[in-house]
């Protein structure tokens, strides 16, 4: 039986289709369409309940050096009041999982995917010992929503004391939303100016309705998981499971700016730093298809006539108005430019590597 | 959200329609399938003059959910496909029963009709499948 969220019936009452994602079951659209809720975040604002996140929090005199060994990132470096981007590694540098950590000053707050929180909460509490801190899922007692697309600054700071002018791209602060402590963040998954708002689980259905009423005038929808996997599909984001997993590396996915492989006890260095050195046999490319068909994740890639490779994700992108893709190709026949061949329902189908991302996010601040 | 049927068509368990005109008919998705599918992105359509028999998969139907195939409901020869859907995919999802048709095709042995449903049958069916798809 899949997990409720704590706003499951609002969801049912708003007419969402019910999915299940990483034991949870949430929207996956509203009657508005996957297609319609994803432009609507790009020109207006979406709100999204992705409760079904994780997060740890890790406290202690011993914080920075505990992270520094299991996060890629270099942590040192994090000033506070900022959401950086980093992966945690296997000694083989395969990735146990990408997140975001917020460096409060009282705190590390750390954002974990859904299906990687059990696993994720085994491996940093595995290696915990010798450090003196302390490591805490809070996830039960957290809620998390994301308010995204341009409109979602005027929507919120009806509800917030905080200015947000004062509140940059990727900064984070710890403040109230309609009443509630809140630790708010300009992050997001969209591409798009936003925020992602934690808070005590229990006020849940407070601030998602205080949000929905706030954002009236400006046009604000639910959002499903659909639209969620279309946005950041567009601007090139990863999905763990998809583009990142334990078998790939953050070289081969094109993470290694996430990776300081200065950090001498850093989990899975040597292997980390033996890819980089070498160049990843593989790489992650984006690709457009020349001819119709839409790319799905584990086709088979095809360069100069022999399989060469897979899709992590594909799909039709609704702001490009184009079918689009990543995939994995040997580092060779990686350049922009190459063409590969995509096998849809049997039929090998041209397609182009292009730049990355499809779509160049338009942050603020 | 209630089922809607097209009182002129006959239908088969795959929720597909078919419209009978003389030895012809058009034929294409229902309302119900489209609804389950979500939005349509693409459609992929055989050649004219390609025959299949009744219950052959005929195309493909890419949602942004997923790729589904669509089945001839009676065996037949295609005469004409809906070039619409190459460039307006979103027709399916918006007139299944009109504009987003599919193809129409000649009817090979018309004693296959027998085996399709009337629109009361088919929406008591479809009702049953949308009770049992939610939850």
């Amino acid at each position: 039986m899949a997990k409720k969220t704590a706003l499951y019936e609002r969801h049912v009452a708003l007419g969402a289709r019910m999915t299940t994602y990483a034991g949870w079951a949430l929207p996956v659209q509203y009657p508005t369409g996957p297609k319609a809720e994803h432009l609507h975040v790009r020109e207006a604002v979406g709100l999204f309940d992705i409760d079904h996140m994780g997060q740890i929090v890790v406290t202690g005199p011993d914080a920075v050096p505990y992270l520094q060994r299991i996060m890629t990132a270099d942590v040192s470096r994090f000033s506070v009041g900022r959401a950086n981007y980093s992966m945690m590694c296997y000694d083989d540098g395969g990735i146990v999982d990408d997140v975001f950590i917020y460096h409060m000053p009282d705190r590390y707050f750390i954002t974990v995917n859904a299906a990687n929180n059990a696993k994720d909460t085994s491996w940093v509490n595995y290696h915990r010992s010798h450090f003196n801190v302390s490591v805490e899922n809070v996830s039960q007692e957290t809620y998390m929503l994301a308010l995204q697309g341009p409109l979602s600054q005027p929507t919120l700071q009806d509800l917030c004391a905080y200015d947000l002018d004062e509140l940059a791209y990727h900064e984070a602060v710890d403040t109230n939303v309609a009443g509630v402590p809140t630790l708010l963040g300009r992050t997001g998954y969209t591409g798009e100016d936003g925020f992602e708002i934690y808070f005590p689980a229990n006020e849940a259905i407070h601030v998602w309705d205080a949000l929905m009423e706030a954002g009236e005038e400006y046009g604000l929808l639910p959002i499903g998981l659909a639209a969620r996997d279309s946005l950041r599909l567009e601007p090139c984001m990863p999905l763990y499971g998809q583009e990142i997993s334990a078998n790939i590396t953050p070289f081969e996915a094109g993470l290694g700016w996430a990776v300081s492989l200065d950090k001498e006890t850093l989990i899975g260095r040597y292997a980390l730093l033996k890819t980089h050195l070498e160049g990843p046999s593989r790489k992650l490319v984006a690709f457009e298809m020349i001819e119709r068909g839409v790319p799905r994740h584990d086709y088979a890639v095809h360069v100069e006539g022999t399989v060469r490779g897979h899709v992590t994700s594909g799909m039709y992108s609704p702001t490009l108005e184009k079918f689009v893709g990543l995939a994995y190709v040997p580092s060779e026949h990686a350049s922009v430019g190459q063409e590969i061949g995509i096998d849809i329902h049997g039929s090998v189908r041209p397609a182009v590597i292009v730049n990355k991302p499809f779509y160049t996010p338009t942050y603020r601040g | 959200m209630p089922v809607q049927v097209d009182e002129n068509c006959l239908y088969t368990e795959s929720h597909e329609w078919l419209r009978i005109e003389g030895e012809e008919a058009y034929t294409g998705i229902t309302d119900f399938a489209q609804d389950s599918l979500s939005d349509v992105v693409y459609v992929e359509l055989p050649d004219v003059g390609d025959t299949f028999e009744q219950g052959e998969p005929y195309g493909v139907i890419e949602s942004v959910k997923a790729a589904s195939d669509c089945y001839l409901p009676l065996a037949g020869e295609i005469l004409e496909v809906n070039e619409e859907l190459e460039v307006s995919p979103e027709l399916v999802n918006e007139d299944p029963y009109g504009e987003g048709w599919f193809v129409r095709f000649k009817i090979e042995d018309p004693d296959q009709i027998n085996d399709l449903m009337d629109p009361d049958t088919y929406k008591e069916y479809a009702e049953k499948a949308q009770e049992e798809g939610t939850h």
